[in-house]
């Protein structure tokens, strides 16, 4: 194969300033945009900082913004890009540390507030395959914040103390949905974890490399059992008069039972 | 240079250094680590932190993909704690820890039903329990999973677990040194935060090593970035013994194209699930060399096989073996392979579900390290204890799939429950000042060094060396000749020069993995060349055979100043009620079975 | 929070997988829904009527402001829940959120900063939460519907089918979908539970009721967006139809 050059334009600086410098790499088939940076790393610049561990899009490390969308370094293909000029620029929701590398440590704060999984009785469950779907669908995260870079409350409004962003909600609906969980995450929903802040908009599916529908199947269906309890009168009235009964199903949200 | 280092010294002086204090410190936040953190801190009586060099959940454990052994019985009733253990023992070929792999088998399954207490969703059974799928050498259907991602639940579980209990976790902390008091007994741990480049002190009363493997010596491999044996190779140096490195074992199927990706694994799930292996006639060679066991045989006959395959000419375009699963229905392989799946269609442009793709071995695990007690992961320096990949005897010369995900748990909390109960008794040790500063001149001078070796390419070219003399296929004269080639560059090790500041400097941070994996792979080395036969993952062409006197020999490692003593050692005699499993040449379970139905029949 | 000096410029890549720049689809977005509303307005606030012999727009069906007696603006009584409706839609949500509020108008793109932005939080956004109440009054007016297609088949000397017949039922059945792929109707048959299969007795372990609604409804709810569109240019297409012939502009086509 003839030796082909793409042109990378890498953000360097840190909280103080910076820009972007290009950088010529050889192209080889199959090359991702991690594969250019550590060749990058290797012959012009060593100290270029970029996270990544596995490079197998499995532990969720190198999110970053190539070309202007939140991606996987390690995932995007270059030759998706072939004749254009690559600007890689660190994820813009997250305080900057240096170069590529941002300070993703709000999101393991505010995970710690989730109310964590609460089983009636420690395992072995009897739970089926159809009724854990949903929430292996969840568990596919690799927890690469991309949805939080994305999601305009915290990008562009700045709301990190208003919403946990979409990853969170899909912790949290992993937990809310589990066929054993005996908790009520409504009013933490509505309350502390923001729910009300997201207007549906999607980015967050737009942008998950592990092709979660986030909007879909866990944020909405959260935002329907937060509307349960607190926009359904009728539903309030039903659960006055209901008691659960003849039901293996935990009693968690009350319109459950 | 003695500018520079007065001016390092004086660096060091002006900085005051960020302390803390921890009843029980783990380095690492693998899945070993995170086990050990919430048994340490379960009492609630005790401080303690996790210190990881990564962010929280990234570590490799999520790369597992297969599953977690554990004898649920769930899908094979007759499975039980003593076929799983005939089987370790036996795929280990015998110099295994007798007792590590009789408390592994006995505790696994309470290990997973924790999880899925504490929200693990492991894939069901029609009966609604826990699925178990078949795996290499494993006598019945024992790997619990979710899809090809079962790593990925065990760490978010944990981690989960982790931040929900009274744990401090210290994310991207480099750890450079252990520190011990002058009897030689832990004391604490020195290390800076990756991104400003400020420095840390512990202090601590315990310390568990929990930081994985070193896969990352070597050019291919399945391993991520962090497997550079950091916690084996500081351990080594302040006095801990370490045990069969020269088992390293080779996963039969990486990926080979492209070179981007050569190397990153391809689940034993695959074959799990009925992949069958092809060479370019495509003859189902596996048949050849395991026809009992075929596809699903261990991992160092597979591994080895795929190479013979090639070296008689019958090998794919980029030097490897045909895997084929697109026999099977697409929305089956689709549904328990969804990791493959994708991996393969968005880096390789491969539908797994339409044709075959090509593997070839990677190095993938290895099985030696840290030697420790099966009760409570002590290793011989009071104080310091180890779980998980890098400590040593559960897998012997060879490890099962689905093996180390059950390690992790059942050491993880053995370490961290034998951490807590030593930290309660003893007293804090005195670290010694003038050690501190020593440290922190070390860890500054590539900084300080105008000209010096780039460390990526000291890297590199170690990498190269212990592929080519320290990797599947091993000779007296070649392991010689690459003890010479590390030498060599252990001396430009010492000249590593880095640009640029303190903060997130990946090349700084570079200098350390170097210094740790060159340390080991001179001890991968020195313990190959000393076991004169072939056994398990150690495949000598000069001694080709496996010799039943060296089977009751480990070979225990131990660094004396600069110098590194190998030492044969015996391997622990089982007792008899054990000895009596392998009498038969059946696993317990199969023999059960076989006498029940009366008729031999091979169970799976 | 501190950012890198300069921004990335908010320019798509012009890579493979996204051909069109990022504000192409909010802006056609905007401009189709502003104009569906102008019509609407147009058709309910200056007309007065929407019976065609059998046919009755679907704009003025059910006609609950004549049975109220009233003489003008006969559509404002019914019409308003069908808007509500997908006003709270989360698919529309969704597209007005980009098209008119430019909240996010794409992805990763910078947006108009309110002093304070809320999001769904205050009203008026915050009633979108009462779209269930707007589905179930959805479903009424949606039965009207299908009684005005079947009469849409029976002209003064029988059974027939028209253009404008067919338009009725491909109208009726593009709102079936729409209606019954809603994500609150998705919740009510069984999104709200946690188990599907968790029933003592000998049905334990038996997939239910609740759940082979619940994954149909789930397999029609991927396409709610498909729907949506769909139905709402066929209300269009119906309503324009109804109103050319009251007008005498075209004449109904007898197909056989």
């Amino acid at each position: 194969m003839s030796e082909e050059i793409i042109i990378l334009s890498v953000f360097r600086g840190d909280q103080s300033g910076g820009q972007e410098q290009a950088y010529r790499v050889p192209l080889e088939t199959g090359m991702v945009v991690l594969d250019a940076l550590h060749y990058i790393q290797a012959e012009y610049a060593p100290d270029l900082a970029v996270r990544w561990n596995c490079k197998a899009a499995h532990c969720g490390s190198c999110g970053a913004e190539i070309n202007g969308m939140p991606k996987l370094l390690c995932k995007t293909r270059l030759d998706e890009y072939v004749g254009q000029v690559v600007h890689v620029r660190p994820m813009h929701a997250f305080p900057l540390i240096r170069d590529l590398v941002t300070d993703v440590s709000w999101n393991y704060r505010v995970a710690k507030e989730i109310p964590p999984f609460q089983p009636a009785t420690p395992a072995p469950f009897v739970m089926y395959q159809r009724d854990v779907d949903r929430i292996q669908e969840f568990h596919r995260c690799i927890e690469c914040f991309l949805c939080q870079d994305t999601c305009h409350v915290l990008r562009e409004h700045g709301g990190h103390d208003q919403y946990f962003g979409p990853r969170m909600m899909t912790k949290i609906a992993e937990w809310e949905m589990h066929p054993m969980d005996t908790a009520n995450r409504s009013a933490f929903l509505k309350d502390v974890a923001g729910i009300p802040m997201c207007d549906v908009t999607r980015c967050c599916v737009e942008v998950c490399p592990e092709n979660i529908v986030i909007t879909d199947n866990a944020i909405i269906p959260l935002k329907e059992r937060v509307a349960d309890i607190y926009w359904d009168p009728i539903q309030a009235l039903f659960r006055k008069f209901r008691r659960p009964a003849g039901s293996l199903e935990p009693t968690k949200s009350p319109v459950d039972g | 240079m003695p500018s520079h280092q007065a001016s390092i010294a004086s660096q060091v002086n002006a900085e005051t250094i960020e302390q803390h204090q921890y009843d029980v410190i783990i380095v690492g936040a693998g899945g070993a680590g995170l086990r050990a953190a919430i048994a340490a801190s379960e009492a609630g009586q005790q401080k303690v932190a996790v210190v990881t060099k990564s962010l929280l959940g990234k570590a490799h454990t999520v790369m597992a993909e297969g599953g977690v052994a554990a004898s649920l019985g769930n899908v094979d009733a007759d499975d039980s704690w003593d076929t799983h253990f005939y089987d370790t023992m036996k795929s280990g070929h015998f110099i295994n820890n007798y007792r590590v792999a009789e408390v592994f088998a006995k505790e696994v399954p309470d290990r997973v039903l924790e999880l899925e207490t504490w929200g693990a969703v492991f894939d069901r059974t029609p009966a609604g329990k826990i699925m178990q799928r078949p795996f290499g050498a494993h006598s019945f259907r024992r790997l619990a999973h979710i899809g090809d991602r079962t790593g990925k639940e065990l760490i978010r579980t944990l981690q989960y677990k982790v931040i929900h209990q009274a744990v401090d976790v210290y994310q991207e902390v480099t750890s450079t040194a252990l520190l011990v008091d002058a009897q030689g007994r832990i004391a604490g741990i020195f290390g800076y935060y990756r991104e400003d480049g400020r420095f840390v002190l512990f202090r601590a009363k315990a310390v568990v090593l929990a930081t994985g493997g070193w896969g990352k010596a070597y050019k291919v491999t399945s391993n991520s970035w962090e497997s550079t044996g950091d916690g084996a190779a500081m351990g080594f140096r302040i006095g801990a013994e370490l045990m069969d490195m020269e088992m390293v074992q080779f996963h039969p199927t990486g990926m080979v194209w492209p070179p981007g990706v050569r190397g990153l694994l391809v689940t034993e799930g695959v074959r799990g699930e009925g992949g069958l292996l092809y060479n370019s006639k495509h003859e189902r060679f596996m048949l050849r060399y395991d026809p009992v066991l075929q596809e699903l045989s261990s991992r160092d006959v597979v591994a080895r096989s795929i190479y013979k395959e090639n070296q008689a000419g019958r090998g794919t375009p980029h030097g490897g073996a045909w895997l084929d699963i697109s026999y099977k229905p697409a929305a089956y392989v689709k549904a328990k392979l969804p990791g493959m799946y994708e991996q393969f269609r968005s880096l390789a442009d491969v539908d797994i579900t339409r044709e075959p793709f090509e593997v070839a071995p990677t190095v993938h695990y290895t099985m030696g390290g840290v030697r420790v007690d099966p009760e409570t992961c002590a290793t011989n320096v009071e104080g310091l204890f180890a779980a998980g990949e890098v400590a040593c005897g559960l897998h012997g010369a060879n490890r099962l799939g689905g093996n180390s995900l059950g390690d992790i748990l059942v050491f993880g909390r053995r370490a961290g429950a034998g951490a807590r109960a030593y930290a309660a008794e003893t007293a804090w040790k005195e670290i010694d000042p003038s050690a501190v500063e020593r440290e922190a001149e070390r860890v500054l001078a590539p900084l300080a060094r105008e000209d010096g070796e780039q460390p990526y390419h000291l890297m590199a070219d170690l990498q190269e060396v212990m592929t080519t003399y320290g990797g599947m296929v091993r000779s007296q004269e070649g392991l010689e000749t690459g003890l010479a080639r590390l030498q060599e560059l252990e001396d430009r090790a010492g000249r590593m020069a880095v640009k640029g500041t303190r903060a997130y400097n990946p090349g700084w941070h570079t200098v350390f993995d170097v210094e740790s994996m060159l340390l080991l792979g001179k001890s991968i080395m020195l313990g190959a060349l000393a076991r004169k036969e072939s056994r398990g993952a150690h495949w000598r062409i000069d001694f080709p055979e496996e010799l039943p006197e060296m089977g009751s020999l480990n070979y225990v490692q131990r660094l004396r100043g600069e110098q590194v003593v190998v030492e044969p050692t015996p391997v622990p005699k089982m007792p008899a009620e054990l000895a009596r499993l392998f009498e038969d040449d059946r696993a317990p379970g199969v023999r059960r079975r076989a006498e029940r139905s009366g008729e031999g029949r091979e169970g799976r | 929070m501190a950012q890198p000096a300069q921004q990335a410029d908010p320019v798509r890549p012009r890579a493979s997988r996204r051909a069109r720049p990022y504000w192409v689809e909010p802006t056609l977005t905007a401009v189709v829904f502003g104009l569906f509303v102008l019509y609407s307005l147009w058709e309910t606030l200056f007309h007065h009527n929407g019976v065609y012999g059998n046919y009755i727009s679907p704009f003025f069906s059910p006609q609950l402001g004549r049975w109220l007696g009233m003489k003008d603006f006969i559509a404002i009584p019914v019409v308003w829940a069908p808007f509500l409706f997908r006003a709270t839609c989360y698919y529309y949500r969704k597209e007005y959120n980009r098209a008119w509020f430019w909240h996010p108008a794409g992805c990763a793109v910078s947006e108009p900063k309110p002093r304070k932005y809320t999001g769904e939080s205050r009203f008026p956004f915050s009633w979108s939460n009462l779209h269930r109440y707007f589905w179930y009054v959805a479903v009424i007016v949606l039965l009207f519907l299908w009684k005005d297609t079947i009469q849409a088949f029976i002209f003064p000397n029988g059974f027939a089918v028209n253009v404008g017949s067919l338009l009725f039922l491909l109208n009726a059945v593009l709102l079936t979908f729409y209606t019954f792929s809603c994500h609150a109707f998705r919740h009510i048959v069984g999104g709200r539970k946690n188990c599907y299969s968790c029933t003592l007795g000998p049905n334990a372990g038996k997939p239910t009721g609740s759940y082979r609604l619940w994954t149909l409804v789930s397999r029609w709810n991927q396409r709610h967006g498909s729907w949506a569109w769909a139905s709402l240019f066929s209300v269009w297409a119906v309503d324009v139809y109804v109103r050319l012939l009251i007008l005498h502009v075209i004449q109904d086509v007898r197909l056989f």
